[in-house]
C-alpha cells in the first residue's frame, strides 16, 4: 500500500454509547477517491459496522451529505486528495443540527414533513382534459424556476443554517427554494396556497440571511436568493391585500 | 465496546437518537458566520449616525452658540474614536448589503436575467453619485 490518509469518523451506537466518539481509520490515498470511497473501503475491508447513507455516487441522489472537516459536503463529490496535502486527519461527522440515529445516519423526518407542507407539486385550479394537450412553456418561463428545480434534498443547506440549528421550527432553505420552484412555474396556480405556510415567522421571516445555504449548495440552487425574493413577493402581496378590495388579486 | 451499557441519553419518544446543542458561540466557529454577526451589529452604528444627525439638526435650529457647542462636543476624542468605529461599520454595512442585493433582486431584461455584477455595480454607482452631490455641496465656494 502506498500513501495513506487518516479518517476520523464519528461513531455512535444507540445501543452502547451515551454519546458519539471519533474512531480513526487509515485508508489508502488514490487520486480519484472521494470521501465516500474511503468510507466504503472502511466498511468493506476494515469495519463492517460503520453505518452511512449513500446511493448514486454522482451528486444526484442527495443521500451522502456529511460534515467533512466541519463543512457540509456531498461525500461523493469531495476528493480525499484535497485533504491529503497537510497530513492531518479528515474528520467525517453526521450532518449538523439533525438527530443522529447511528454513526453518520441522521433523522430527516422533520425536513420531509416541512417539504410536504409547502406543497412542492403543480397545483391547478382547473385541470384541462388530456385531449387538449400539454401545458406549454417557453424557454424564458422555464428559466425563471429552473435553478430552484435542481435541488436534490441533500440537506447540506440545513446543516449550514444556524437559524435552523437554533430554531428548529424554521421551514428551512431547501423547502422554501422548492416552494419557489413551483411558485415561479408558469403552469402552477398554487402560490396563494403556499403563502399561508411560507409567509409566517417559521417560514421566510425566520431567515436572517446568513447566506451560507447558498454557499454550500452542491447544485447552485441559491436557497438564500429564493427566500429573499419571496420576502419581496410576500410584502407586495400583503400591501395589496390592505389596499385592494376583498377578492381582488 | 462492551455490549451492555444502557446509558444512551434520553430524548422524548426516541430515547436513542443523539441530539447536539448549538453553542452560544456558534458565530465564532467560522468566518462567514462572524461576518454575518458583524453585519447585523453594524445596524447599531447606522442608528448612531442617525442620532448624531438628529442632534446636529437640533443644534442648528437652536442657533450659532448651540451649533458651536455641538461642534466642540464632536471634537471630544471619545466621540471621534466612536465615530471612526461607526464609520468603519457603516462602510462594512453598505458593502456587505450591496454585494447581497443580486440575491434578492432579480431583474429581467428581454427575458434574460441581468447579471449579478450589473446590479452590484448599479448600487455602487448610485452610492458614488450621491456622494459626489454631497461632496459638491460641501466644497463649493
Amino acid at each position: 500500500m502506498a500513501e495513506t490518509i487518516s479518517l476520523e469518523v464519528l461513531r455512535y451506537s444507540p445501543e452502547h454509547d451515551a454519546e458519539p466518539s471519533f474512531q480513526r481509520y487509515d485508508v489508502p490515498v488514490h487520486k480519484d477517491w472521494v470521501v465516500l470511497d474511503a468510507l466504503n473501503y472502511i466498511k468493506d475491508k476494515v469495519d463492517g459496522s460503520l453505518t452511512f447513507r449513500w446511493s448514486c455516487r454522482m451528486g444526484i441522489c442527495g443521500s451522502c451529505g456529511m460534515m467533512v472537516n466541519g463543512e457540509p459536503k456531498l461525500t461523493c463529490a469531495t476528493f480525499l486528495s484535497d485533504y491529503a496535502r497537510d497530513g492531518s486527519p479528515v474528520r467525517v461527522q453526521p450532518l449538523r443540527y439533525f438527530p443522529v440515529i447511528r454513526d453518520l445516519v441522521v433523522e430527516i423526518t422533520d425536513f420531509m414533513s416541512k417539504l410536504q407542507s409547502v406543497k412542492p407539486w403543480l397545483i391547478r385550479g382547473d385541470e384541462k382534459p388530456v385531449s387538449e394537450g400539454e401545458y406549454l412553456q417557453t424557454p424564458d418561463q422555464l428559466d425563471r424556476y429552473k435553478q430552484f428545480s435542481m435541488c436534490i434534498n441533500c440537506l447540506l443547506c440545513y446543516a449550514a443554517c444556524p437559524v435552523y440549528g437554533l430554531d428548529p421550527v424554521f421551514i428551512g432553505p431547501a423547502a422554501i427554494a422548492l416552494a419557489q420552484r413551483y411558485n415561479m412555474d408558469s403552469r402552477d396556480e398554487g402560490a396563494h396556497e403556499r403563502m399561508d405556510v411560507l409567509a409566517q415567522h417559521e417560514g421566510i421571516w425566520g431567515c436572517t440571511f446568513v447566506g451560507e445555504c447558498t454557499q454550500v449548495c452542491p447544485k447552485h440552487v441559491d436557497p438564500a436568493g429564493a427566500i429573499q425574493q419571496y420576502k419581496l413577493t410576500a410584502t407586495i402581496e400583503r400591501f395589496k391585500s390592505f389596499l385592494m378590495p376583498r377578492g381582488a388579486k | 465496546m462492551s455490549d451492555t451499557r444502557p446509558s444512551a441519553r434520553y430524548t422524548e419518544y426516541h430515547p436513542r437518537w443523539y441530539r447536539t446543542h448549538v453553542s452560544t458561540w456558534w458565530w465564532l466557529a467560522r468566518w462567514p458566520y462572524l461576518k454575518f454577526i458583524l453585519r447585523e451589529i453594524s445596524s447599531v452604528f447606522v442608528a448612531w449616525f442617525v442620532v448624531v444627525l438628529l442632534l446636529q439638526i437640533r443644534a442648528l435650529s437652536r442657533g450659532p452658540d448651540a451649533y458651536a457647542r455641538f461642534e466642540h462636543w464632536l471634537q471630544n476624542p471619545g466621540i471621534v474614536l466612536l465615530n471612526l468605529i461607526a464609520l468603519f461599520f457603516v462602510v462594512f454595512h453598505a458593502i456587505t448589503w450591496f454585494n447581497l442585493t443580486p440575491r434578492a433582486m432579480v431583474v429581467r431584461l428581454r427575458g434574460k436575467r441581468v447579471p449579478d455584477r450589473w446590479i452590484v455595480s448599479a448600487n455602487y454607482a448610485a452610492w458614488a453619485a450621491v456622494s459626489l452631490v454631497v461632496a459638491w455641496f460641501l466644497v463649493r465656494p
